[in-house]
């Protein structure tokens, strides 16, 4: 081959497009996206997982240096107040986040990425207005539609989290088929954006739709879902960037944003099959559960009250104890005293294992982090798969702050608004102690059978203060 | 245009189905980390940004938009890496006894 074709193909090969990025960034960020997709692969083992976090770093560190280098950056100044700035920023929120708020930090990151992406669409439709191609613009408007609903919806789920706004549903009247007509303006808006790229007026007002849509779909989710929007603003976080990867033609921004698209739409996946929910029914379903019996029936003449006390000595006699931390855990921050539970136990030559449904804590595997934190070795953390046919052989089942996750209704009435729900099998147990405030439902408002089994005790009392209490009576042995 | 759209949407769907098969196999007593893990790495976005903050030539609004989503992305870049690593740093298994 003549050398001077071969230069031609080097170079097709290196110059992508017309306005081409120069070869050793496109080798640059040819490497970073695969250090991106070994530092998701490497998370698949808790062997590997901070290694993934060190090839991330690599390939992201790499990337924006080699992009500091490209000719079309000509001012500095700016760029490193803003780094400076955010670096700052992102340091204090990394380090000073308690582990219990991390589903707000994480719904905060998601809002932080989604306006950037917005915002730098918005940069895009103003700087190229002129000579936009319907196209170009129709891209355009997916991203900041992405960008802006994500960033205000995930301030909302922040607020709702953090508990500076009410958790539950804020529901009204005609709530969906509004939010249809603010989905349909925004969409109108967009489409003659497309037509007319020129409509420099309309731009705003499609940015504001966007931003009131993403208020208006996350209001009325209550507390309880929160896994699942979590997991979805994730996605969206993600295909907003990955949008401003088509906008600006870049492919490594494409990338890393389809990964956090994918990894978040496997999680709420995960998240709705735990809850036997559909997608459509955690967001737009806010009907209130019906009553399936009432509360008196279940329960009448049937609850067993118990007392740290005899906890104590169930424990203790006990060869193999399974807690199930729940949401009330996590809100009670009890999972230090629950650590403490463990190695007392442990010390004394009971078998103790955590048994984790998908959606105890308030995001994905929010409750092992918890767990991880109060110094619970890993190994005896379970998956509800993993455990459920186990319960058969464990002698004492402690449930703290669970409700409808061990809830028999869901496996055996088929009428109940639960059925179906995959839920650990706790009253296969030999004894089960519920330790609960007192006999109020759970996030599906129904009551809960399990509560009234032959073989199920209550310590009514808060998470933390019974945990306590129950290894002051160990300790007094 | 068209031509590189049509391989960026390559891109972008062999993107997404490579996470999906990668993500899967994660376990989910990492899925906290892993969604703090795919936030840092989706916030190369940063890159972006950069070039629109580093246009000498543009107009002042539109580095400014840049500057924002800039030091947005690098909230991202920084505190997800970290926070990521401070959770993952907590998982032990049982010391040896």
């Amino acid at each position: 081959m003549h050398w001077g074709n071969f230069a031609i193909i080097a170079k097709a090969a290196f110059y992508p497009h017309a306005a081409g990025l120069p070869w050793y960034v496109t080798i640059i960020y040819l490497a970073a996206a695969g250090s991106f997709v070994l530092s998701l692969k490497w998370l698949s083992s808790h062997k590997t997982a901070r290694l993934g976090v060190k090839a991330g770093e690599i390939g992201m560190a790499a990337a924006i240096i080699a992009t500091l280098f490209l000719p079309e950056i000509r001012q500095y100044n700016w760029i490193f107040i803003a780094g400076i700035a955010g670096a700052a920023v992102g340091i204090l929120l990394a380090v000073l986040t308690p582990m219990t708020a991390v589903p707000q930090q994480t719904a905060l990151s998601h809002a932080f990425g989604a306006l950037a992406a917005a915002l730098v669409g918005t940069a895009e439709f103003y700087s190229h207005q002129s000579h936009l191609t319907h196209f170009h613009t129709v891209v355009i408007c997916v991203e900041s539609l992405l960008g802006y609903l994500t960033f205000t919806g995930s301030l909302i789920a922040a607020g709702k989290l953090q508990e500076v706004l009410p958790t539950r549903p804020i529901v009204f009247k005609f709530q969906n088929p509004l939010n249809f007509i603010i989905f349909a303006l925004a969409i109108a808006a967009a489409v003659w954006l497309a037509i007319d790229p020129a409509q420099g007026i309309v731009y705003p007002v499609f940015i504001a739709l966007a931003l009131l849509f993403g208020v208006m779909l996350i209001i009325p989710i209550g507390g309880g879902d929160m896994p699942t929007v979590i997991a979805l603003l994730n996605s969206y976080a993600g295909l907003s960037a990955a949008a401003m990867g088509f906008v600006v033609n870049n492919k490594l921004l494409i990338i890393g944003g389809a990964l956090e698209g994918s990894s978040g739409f496997i999680l709420s996946m995960i998240m709705c099959k735990a809850m036997n929910r559909s997608f459509i029914n955690v967001l737009f379903g806010q009907a209130q559960a019906e009553k399936a019996a009432s509360s008196d029936d279940v329960y009448a003449g049937r609850i067993k009250n118990t007392t740290a006390e005899e906890v104590a000595d169930f424990l203790t006699s006990a060869r193999r104890v399974v807690i199930v931390p729940g949401y009330g855990l996590a809100v009670a921050q009890a999972q230090h005293v629950t650590g403490e539970l463990f190695e007392l136990l442990e010390s004394r030559g009971v078998d103790v294992q955590f048994a984790i449904h998908p959606v105890a804590g308030r995001m994905p595997g929010h409750m092992n982090v918890l767990l991880a934190e109060a110094d619970i070795p890993y190994d005896h953390l379970h998956e509800m798969e993993e455990i459920n046919e186990q319960f058969g052989e464990v002698d004492v089942v402690l449930v703290n702050g669970a409700n409808d996750v061990v809830n028999p209704d869901a496996r055996e009435n088929p009428n109940s608004p639960i059925a179906g729900m995959p839920i650990l099998n706790v009253d296969k147990a030999r004894t089960v102690v519920v330790i609960k405030r007192s006999l109020s439902p759970g996030f599906a408002g129904i009551p809960n059978p399990l509560f009234a089994c032959d073989n199920c005790l209550m310590l009514f009392s808060d998470g933390k203060a019974a945990t306590t209490e129950i290894i002051q009576q160990i300790k007094a042995q | 245009m068209g031509e590189s759209l049509t391989s960026n949407v390559f891109v972008f769907l062999l993107a997404a189905f490579l996470g999906y098969e990668v993500v899967r196999r994660v376990s989910p007593q990492l899925h906290t980390p892993l969604m703090a893990l795919t936030n840092a790495i989706s916030a190369i976005s940063v890159v972006g940004a950069l070039t629109i903050a580093g246009a000498g030539d543009g107009h002042t609004l539109l580095i400014t938009l840049g500057v924002i989503a800039t030091a947005c992305a690098m909230v991202n870049v920084v505190g997800g890496f970290m926070i990521t690593d401070r959770m993952l740093k907590m998982f032990k298994k049982r010391k040896g006894k």
